[in-house]
């Protein structure tokens, strides 16, 4: 526990000393850096310890708030979210005092780095904090952080707008979590969690299920909950979107954990909702996904999506809970909690592959870029290992998380229940259908930016992108994690052992010791990871032999016979996509604009001297543009009535508090 | 006892080329001509392997690679399929996944490969098989489902080798509908008529073979032989389920199944033959239909 609270000690101060720095960039970087490092080095130690011994820590220290206890602990559950936390923020961190340098002209670098080593070290105590109101000061004060490092190019329209979406979503979520812990305080008499837990779930827990979801959710980004996401990520500088992606919306996810272990016995619609939600968020992530030609919205959907897929498992792993089908629970929490952690680390990856991308060209429209493999190679061959990673695809670890929740489900068909089958094929074809979608999104997002010839003008030789070290070394550490885990599969039980542990309330001995057939599956899975890496050595050694005295020459593509093919004329982004987004055009809803280039007069195409016509598609977010929208201008409109009592004038204030304290004087007196 | 193990493998290797010559040997006799020698495939096989290498100057690393990759996914892929009544070299349950995703990853590297030309017309075939396979995938994994529940098992030598003719009499309806799924499902993965024409030198109307354009030489050998092998392991798990000799005799059932193929070769000619290939926008529908049928047998399955 020492460990870290000497962590939380450590970014708190660096987030102190960068606010300090002044005008100074180099100190701003190497306090905001440094500290955010040291603080991740040290953290690792005590929760690699717990998650693999399974022993927790905690420790309390008195508050004078009513109610209030600053009680942190460590136990599996803490631990396994902690690691991504730290995984990324020591990473993030790291690319960001090299990207961050690009905005050196323009501002003091102190305060985004102040925000970042608060936010770190926020959300650290979100996942240790063991009392309600110290989680709920915690949770605000990661939220507020994350929402002014959104808002850090404060001079463009999106990202304020992005910051407030942020802001007025993720505060649905906390008016949902405010009598969330209320009610649990009222029912336990306490807000610590120690107290809590062994609440026996019944019919009066349902509404403190649906506030859980919502508070939770919110922050997670499930569907319908998700608007913020695809506006704040793209706005956000890119390593604080890794972070934002793979460790902030996880806490969302972590909060969902904990609050199982509040109660025993979950009735099986909980687990069938997760289910539900889960499916919606990972199929319709994806879709929109497809549609987007910015590269950080497109990450962001997939965000979604992958929060999907991760609540797929958590809602498989209650219903195996409520049904006691062990294998089902185990299975399911398994799977979705391995995808927490993947989804973090080749998000995280692909997030500053994409700031990158974007600090090399300083533009994000995948439309604009192409074959920048060719100059930045590297950033091109991570950003390939976490976009085969993401696509579920052998034999890196998204596989072996997507493969788990997959053999759940098909565990489930085998049930006696007529329900579980059910919702076993839901998740599969779920599964299947964000499978192929994802890795054709993965085809697009990386086929346009880095393969091909660049579709917008060359810029200039002393322009030309560059890769840097700093940017290039916690990307390759990323990359090496997913392969790392991909070829470790048989390890996983006993990561995560304890942690399906405490969700279940199986005894460590069933909770780590998986199902035999599973466990042949995970050693199969290295022994196949191993043979795809050799076959493909064995292939390139019989193609080097085959090649070996031949004649290799250079020449162009072939044009089909067409003399002056240009690079306009490739498939974009939304060319590749747009199969698919017809064919999904009653869900998504894409809208396509052509307008005159040069003549104010539109003359469509199909007439005989069609003029020069611009093209653009957009897909707007349905549910911000029904939903969100018409009820913020709803609630604008009822608030308007109350206008009158906001008139400016000073004097009537006075008045106002002058009544307010007579009446609470009448009613502190009529009440003694 | 070794032999027999591996004997799948080796007859897959051996035999996949001659799948295409027989389809073609099929077609050629509707046509009411001679058609290309049977063994064809292997002297084009032999040819390009020898040939010089061609690269445009546009592509990189990347393009070198797809082929590699896609060849030894789906070899990979043919370790998991069982034959006849013989398990397969590997088997372990969930093995039905990690075989869909291994031709995932096969695609993946093959539509990359095609984006790397920065060719328009690679680019829209690239485009459309992502659509097509994206659709093709859960209509897969249903029916893979529904023979699951049947089998009590996920691993594809359960599932299929499991599968005999009491499975017919059992849940005939069920296996009926899958494999119909399944048909739809190995047509379009393996860009047959109605989704795709081989032999159309048209390159708009293409989707697989305009993908490979630019490859050639010792390259393009290997997307060929890839393909010729991708076809095997995916008729495989049409023959194991329309065809399940159990006489219990390995022999006489490994020799059925092959006899299986052949005339799975034969079906494919003979719809080549009298069908058109659809229009582009009506395939995705065909696909749909694909998905529903096994929507349907696994409800079968589950009542």
């Amino acid at each position: 526990m020492l460990g870290i609270i000497a962590a939380e000690a450590v970014w708190m101060g660096s987030a102190i000393l960068s606010l300090l720095s002044g005008k100074s960039t180099r100190w701003a970087t190497l306090s905001g850096t440094g500290g955010a490092v040291i603080g991740c080095a040290i953290a690792i130690v005590p929760t690699l310890k717990t998650l693999l011994t399974g022993h927790g820590e905690s420790a309390t220290v008195a508050w004078s708030i009513p109610g209030a206890a600053f009680s942190v602990g460590l136990d599996p559950l803490s631990a396994f979210f902690l690691l991504p936390i730290l995984i990324l923020g020591a990473t993030t961190a790291i690319f960001g005092g090299e990207y961050m340098l690009a905005f050196r002209s323009q501002r003091k670098l102190g305060y985004p780095w102040f925000l970042f080593n608060l936010m770190l070290g926020s959300m650290a105590l979100v996942v240790v904090s063991r009392n309600g109101l110290l989680f709920l000061f915690a949770w605000e004060l990661m939220t507020l952080a994350c929402a002014f490092l959104v808002m850090f190019e404060d001079g463009k329209k999106e990202s304020r707008e992005a910051g407030l979406l942020y802001l007025v979503v993720t505060h649905i979520g906390t008016a949902c979590l405010l009598p969330f812990f209320a009610m649990l305080y009222v029912n336990a008499g306490s807000l610590e969690f120690d107290v809590f837990q062994g609440n026996r779930a019944g019919t009066g827990f349902a509404f403190l299920f649906l506030l859980g979801l919502v508070g939770f959710g919110a922050k997670a980004g499930l569907m319908p909950f998700h608007v913020w996401l695809p506006e704040a990520h793209p706005a956000a500088p890119s390593h604080v979107s890794a972070l934002m992606s793979g460790a902030i919306i996880k806490t969302g996810i972590y909060g969902l954990a904990r609050s199982f272990t509040f109660f025993s016995a979950p009735p099986a619609w909980w687990g069938w909702t997760l289910v539900a939600m889960g499916a919606v968020s990972g199929v319709m992530g994806v879709l929109l996904a497809l549609a987007q030609h910015d590269l950080k919205r497109l990450l962001a959907y997939h965000s979604i999506e992958n929060i999907g897929i991760i609540s797929m498992g958590l809602g498989l792993g209650m219903l195996g809970v409520s049904h006691a089908s062990p294998v089902l629970a185990v299975l399911g929490f398994g799977g979705g909690l391995l995808h927490v952690l993947n989804h973090a680390l080749f998000k995280g990856l692909l997030f500053l592959g994409a700031g990158a991308v974007n600090h090399a060209t300083g533009t994000r429209d995948m439309d604009r870029l192409g074959g920048l493999l060719r100059r930045m190679p590297w950033t091109g061959a991570f950003f390939l290992v976490a976009a085969v990673a993401i696509s579920g695809l052998p034999p890196l670890n998204g596989f072996i998380s997507e493969l788990l929740i997959y053999s759940a489900s098909f565990g489930a068909l085998k049930n006696g229940h007529l329900s579980l089958p059910v919702g076993g094929a839901l998740v599969i074809v779920a599964l299947a259908l964000i499978g192929g979608l994802a890795a054709a999104c993965f085809a697009k997002a990386f086929g346009t930016v880095f393969l091909g010839s660049p579709r917008s003008p060359q810029p200039q030789p002393e322009h030309a992108p560059r890769e840097h070290a700093a940017m290039l070394i916690p990307m390759g550490a990323l990359a090496l994690a997913c392969v790392a885990i991909g070829l470790s599969a048989p390890l996983l039980p006993r990561l995560l052992g304890p942690v399906i542990g405490q969700l279940t309330g199986l005894p460590l001995a069933t909770a780590s010791a998986w199902p035999a057939s599973t466990d042949l599956l995970l050693k199969s899975l290295l022994l196949m990871a191993w043979a795809v890496l050799l076959l493909t050595g064995l292939v390139t050694g019989l193609r080097q032999l085959l090649l070996r005295k031949k004649k290799i020459t250079a020449a162009s593509t072939w044009g089909c016979g067409y003399a002056l093919p240009t690079v306009r004329m490739q498939y974009s982004s939304s060319s590749f996509a747009q199969p698919l987004t017809t064919f999904f055009r009653p869900v998504l809803g894409t809208r396509k604009y052509l307008t005159p280039r040069l003549s104010p007069i539109l003359s469509p195409l199909n007439s005989p001297f069609p003029a020069s016509l611009a093209f653009h598609s957009e897909t707007p977010d349905a549910t911000l543009e029904e939903i969100y929208r018409p009820a913020s201008a709803a609630i604008r409109w009822s608030l308007g009535f109350l206008r009158w009592v906001q008139h400016g004038r000073i004097q009537l204030y006075v008045l106002y508090v002058a009544f307010a304290l007579l009446a609470l004087l009448i009613w502190k007196l009529g009440v003694t | 006892m070794i032999f027999g193990s591996i004997l799948p493998l080796l007859l897959a290797l051996c035999l996949s080329p001659l799948m295409l010559g027989i389809i073609n040997k099929t077609k050629a006799f509707f046509a009411g001509r001679q058609g290309p020698p049977w063994f064809q495939t292997y002297y084009d096989l032999r040819k390009l392997l020898g040939k010089d290498a061609v690269y445009s100057v546009t592509t990189t690393w990347l393009f070198r690679a797809g082929p590699i990759v896609g060849l030894a996914a789906v070899i990979l892929a043919t370790f998991l399929v069982p034959m006849g009544s013989r398990p397969a070299l590997f088997g372990f349950e969930g093995d039905l996944v990690l075989f869909a995703y291994l031709l995932g990853l096969m695609r993946f590297f093959t539509v990359l490969a095609a984006l790397d030309t920065g060719s328009s017309f690679e680019g829209m075939g690239a485009s459309r098989e992502v659509q097509f396979s994206a659709l093709a995938e859960p209509a897969l994994f249903l029916g893979l489902a529904a023979l699951a529940g049947e089998n009590h098992s996920i691993s594809l030598t359960g599932v299929l080798a499991g599968t005999g003719p009491w499975t017919w009499s059992a849940s005939g309806s069920m296996v009926a509908l899958v494999l119909l799924s399944f048909f739809i499902v190995f047509l379009a993965e393996n860009a047959r008529i109605p989704v795709d024409d081989p032999n159309t030198h048209l390159e708009l109307t293409m989707i697989h073979e305009v993908m490979v354009l630019d490859h050639g030489g010792p390259d393009f050998a290997f997307i060929l032989y890839g393909a010729a092998l991708k076809m095997w392991v995916l008729g495989t798990l049409l023959i194991e389920l329309a065809m399940p000799v159990r006489t219990g005799n390995a022999w006489v059932d490994t020799a059925c199944f092959l006899l299986g193929m052949a005339a799975l070769a034969v079906v494919v000619g003979v719809v080549e033959s009298s069908m058109a290939r659809l229009r582009l926008l009506r395939v995705p529908q065909l696909l749909v239909a694909a998905g529903a049928l096994s929507a349907l047998a696994f409800i079968v399955e589950l009542i």
